[in-house]
């Protein structure tokens, strides 16, 4: 088994009409045993950029750590919050850096850039960025989650219509991986506000 | 930078709490060429003047101003060994910025790191201060902006400054001449006859 799929994930990230929805399972399991049914994956690094985090749990707790670390560190230095695109080159580094020994996680970021603009973004362990237009998938589910998004996704959906197909892509394919679910956890980020819900699907 | 037979700092605190070093290396910056730079509304002048020692000296091996990234240029007034020392620290310091980031380093974080460069200098052991004063110029999304870093790592913006030989003279003239809505081609005049008058 692989050390990806330790622990189970799914994740997704997708655009809409000046805004952008990310969300994730919620299911944290050690191979088949379930042992939390309300793991947090996706973590705000300020109002306008969210992180997600699949793979194996702890590097996904110490990544996210050493990343607020860093954030932090820049927010005092330069007086201004990190710019999404900035954050996703960070985090490349970050990663790469541990190109011999690596967390074994892959992120998904997504956020408003300037002048909110929404932007997402995924990687692969080590650091390889891919950016998007549409959406951007992640975890154990991840294939069940392209095809979803895939069929479902159109372009410029406004909020609350991005809830609903985000949120229907995610449960349909967890439903389709043992090793996710137990239910949601989505954003949906605007300019102005951002909403967090947690939705009840399959509880297995 | 002090190998273990020097791990001692040469500079050191007098009784009146001056570090006497520092002193020194200001006064070296002010035998230096006169320099200075302008803040104009829409962009930042600087200027020296590029004085030879004979005519024999072929003036284009010698670059008295230097680029540290596309927006962000210096000029010195002291030694210009030690200025060329610090030119590249700091396009190293704005190249790893730019690697993690990917991002143009912004003027206040390359003037910040190049201080705590010179900073170092005054402190580490076995070293001297660095002999130069510097102004960096540079236009980033805060605007156009003017710094003067010191030996002893200390920094200043400025709206127009001098440094080096006759700065008195020239900053009373520059505190004349300076307006806050100064377009670029007004300021490059006004530090052109601010040189002139030296």
């Amino acid at each position: 088994m692989s050390i990806f799929e330790y622990n189970g994930s799914a994740l997704i990230a997708m655009v809409g009409k000046n805004c952008f929805a990310i969300a994730s399972d919620r299911r944290l399991g050690v191979q088949l045993q379930t042992i939390a049914t309300d793991f947090q994956r996706i973590y705000k690094i300020h109002d306008k950029v969210f992180l997600g985090l699949s793979g194996l749990g702890t590097d996904a707790q110490t990544l996210y750590q050493r990343l607020v670390f860093r954030h932090k560190l820049y927010q005092l230095r330069e007086e201004r919050d990190m710019k999404p695109e900035t954050f996703a080159s960070l985090v490349s580094a970050l990663l790469y850096e541990k190109r011999f020994g690596p967390y074994f996680c892959q992120p998904v970021i997504a956020g408003l850039g300037d002048e909110d603009k929404p932007f997402i973004c995924t990687m692969d362990s080590i650091g390889a960025k891919e950016l998007a237009k549409d959406f951007v998938v992640a975890g154990t589910a991840s294939e069940s989650l392209y095809g979803a998004c895939e069929a479902m996704f159109r372009p410029d959906m406004e909020p609350e219509e991005l809830f609903e197909i985000v949120s229907q892509a995610l449960l349909s394919s967890v439903d389709r991986d043992c090793l996710s679910g137990w239910g949601g956890h989505v954003y949906v980020v605007t300019p102005t506000e951002v909403r967090e819900r947690i939705l009840k699907g399959r509880m297995d | 930078m002090g190998d273990s037979q020097y791990s001692f700092s040469l500079t050191t605190f007098s009784p009146s709490g001056k570090l006497v070093q520092i002193e020194h290396a200001l006064t070296a910056v002010g035998s230096g060429q006169t320099s200075l730079g302008i803040k104009a509304a829409n962009g930042v002048v600087i200027a020296t003047e590029k004085k030879l020692p004979s005519i024999l000296v072929d003036e284009t091996s010698v670059q008295k101003i230097q680029s540290l990234t596309p927006n962000i240029g210096v000029v010195y007034s002291g030694m210009g060994p030690d200025f060329r020392v610090l030119v590249r620290k700091s396009r190293k310091q704005a190249e790893q910025y730019h690697r993690l980031y990917k991002e143009s380093i912004p003027v206040t974080q390359l003037v910040r790191e190049t201080a705590a460069v010179m900073q170092e200098f005054t402190q580490s052991g076995g070293v001297r201060p660095f002999g130069v004063s510097l102004l960096v110029a540079g236009y980033d999304d805060n605007g156009p902006q003017l710094y003067q870093v010191d030996p002893s790592g200390s920094y200043f913006s400025w709206k127009a400054s001098a440094m080096g030989k006759n700065v008195s003279n020239a900053k009373t003239f520059l505190e004349k001449r300076y307006t806050e809505d100064m377009e670029l081609d007004d300021a490059v005049h006004t530090a052109i006859l601010t040189l002139k008058e030296g």
